[in-house]
């Protein structure tokens, strides 16, 4: 099995580096073999730069690529726009020749060119696919009695012609990676929706982009769960930050816990709160992490 | 051209030094980005499954119309509504690659100067720093506390890396691009 390298992208990093800590922490206690991918940027960012301008979006983004090339590793993503942007890139990058030899005349002037020869994954779909559920659960110290709402994120799964990973109207396999932690997933209404932050809609257009939020988490709250759990950070933000924006404009406070998956795992592996930064979230996690810590 | 727009949302930079181009140019290129809109039957599943069309005036069906008839697309707010959830293009039952046609105009009006400041600052912070979000002192502070490295492994931490990414952008035009787009604020143009 090949090695692989963790790309970090911006959010993770710069706002919630407690997803990063969490990561980290999970990768060495299941033994993976991953190390940093030293000098990586912006993936960048498919919602925004893919539609400003293509060649300078695949150009950055077959430079990250090309990074771990060069290490002969796979490269991991533990966000969402993260694994759309380069996995996509990657498949472009492949497949046409056209777009491959441009995008390597860029590259060339900094002195490296795209081979194609590693992939890109997303920690969800790894752990399910290349890890496994019974190996994550042998791993397990605590076994968390939690009602969990999953947050898929819609670049996890979509366009499903180019992601493999079956059904994106039904998905279960998330669900059943919560499930391995002793937690339960809990259905709810529009549990495949969007968060509403993708394709720029958050950085541009606040108030819509909140609307959609709103819906989201108005649903969620109806289900009676103890956190939500989502696979992006940039739905991370939007779920977690969007709470304190939606009170200050509407009133409603929805004080809900969201946690990146690394985050929950590394609770159900023994880590504790802070370790993973789940006390550093916009919304206040007290009443949430008193809990876990009583069960513990 | 933008009475569709509310105002001082998007700005036009067509005072800007920029080549002047007439609709027709315009809507070949934005044909020539998504040919498989002129599949379109206006059937609605799209915007049936459209989540940010539950919440905001976006209607993606008849943006696809517009898209097929007139280069005034480029102009319509509604272009910005779209999350890129794909589940309009995963539902389509002739197949229309809907995500991607949306992405594919909103290249051409930023190609043509159509941008929102918020995106231009975004696309800034992406050449200043190789990130789109950067770091700050609130998550220097965090990222000691948890105890990570102050600055993560990513061009924030190695010079040399991040004029890599400065290369490549400047290469390809990305400057000049933002350039075409302005240097104003949203809101401090007569729209």
């Amino acid at each position: 099995m090949k090695g692989l390298t963790l790309f970090l992208g911006c959010v993770i990093p710069n706002r919630y580096p407690g997803i990063e800590m969490a990561t980290r922490l999970c990768l060495a206690k299941l033994n993976i073999d991953c190390t940093d991918l030293e000098g990586a940027s912006c993936c960048p960012a498919p919602g925004v730069f893919r539609s400003f301008d293509e060649p300078s979006w695949l150009a950055v983004a077959g430079r990250n690529i090309v990074l771990s090339e060069k290490l002969q590793r796979d490269i991991l993503t533990i966000c969402n726009g993260c694994f759309a942007s380069l996995a996509d890139a990657n498949h472009m990058l492949k497949s046409d020749p056209v777009l491959r030899e441009r995008t390597n005349e860029y590259l060339a002037k900094i002195g490296k060119e795209f081979k194609g020869n590693i992939e890109v994954r997303h920690i969800i779909e790894y752990l399910y696919r290349d890890i496994g559920t019974d190996i994550i659960r042998s791993h397990i110290e605590k076994p968390l009695k939690l009602r969990v709402a999953v947050h898929y994120g819609c670049h996890l799964l979509k366009p499903s012609k180019s992601r493999e990973l079956g059904d994106s109207n039904r998905p279960e396999f998330f669900d059943e990676l919560i499930e391995c932690l002793g937690a339960t997933s809990v259905d709810y209404p529009d549990k495949m929706e969007c968060c509403g932050a993708g394709g720029g809609v958050r950085s541009a257009l606040k108030d819509e982009s909140l609307k959609m939020a709103d819906h989201k988490l108005s649903r969620i709250k109806e289900a009676v769960i103890d956190c939500i759990v989502n696979a992006c950070p940039f739905c991370h933000m939007q779920l977690d930050a969007g709470q304190e924006e939606i009170k200050q404009r509407t009133g409603v406070d929805y004080n809900i816990p969201v946690l990146h998956y690394t985050q929950l795992m590394g609770l159900a592996l023994g880590f504790p709160p802070e370790a993973l930064g789940i006390d550093l979230n916009v919304t206040n996690n007290g009443k949430f992490i008193e809990k876990i810590e009583e069960m513990l | 051209m933008l009475c569709s727009l509310k105002r001082g949302t998007l700005k036009n930079v067509s005072n800007m030094p920029t080549i002047p181009q007439d609709d027709a140019f315009v809507l070949n290129e934005v044909k020539n980005a998504c040919k498989n809109i002129f599949k379109c039957m206006q059937c609605g599943v799209c915007s049936g499954s459209c989540p940010s069309g539950r919440h905001t005036s976006l209607n993606i069906r008849k943006l696809v119309r517009k898209a097929a008839k007139t280069a005034d697309v480029l102009h319509d707010e509604q272009l910005w509504m779209c999350t890129t959830c794909y589940n309009c293009q995963e539902r389509c039952p002739r197949n229309i690659d809907i995500v991607d046609a949306v992405l594919m105009i909103r290249k051409v009006a930023v190609h043509e100067g159509i941008m929102h400041s918020e995106h231009r600052k975004v696309s800034e912070l992406l050449l200043e720093h190789g990130h789109a979000v950067p770091i700050d002192k609130d998550n220097r502070e965090k990222r000691i506390k948890l105890g990570l490295n102050e600055l993560p492994e990513t061009v924030h931490k190695y010079a040399e890396e991040l004029e890599e990414v400065k290369i490549l952008l400047t290469s390809c035009g990305f400057d000049r691009l933002l350039n075409r787009a302005g240097k104003k604020d949203a809101g401090s143009e007569e729209i």
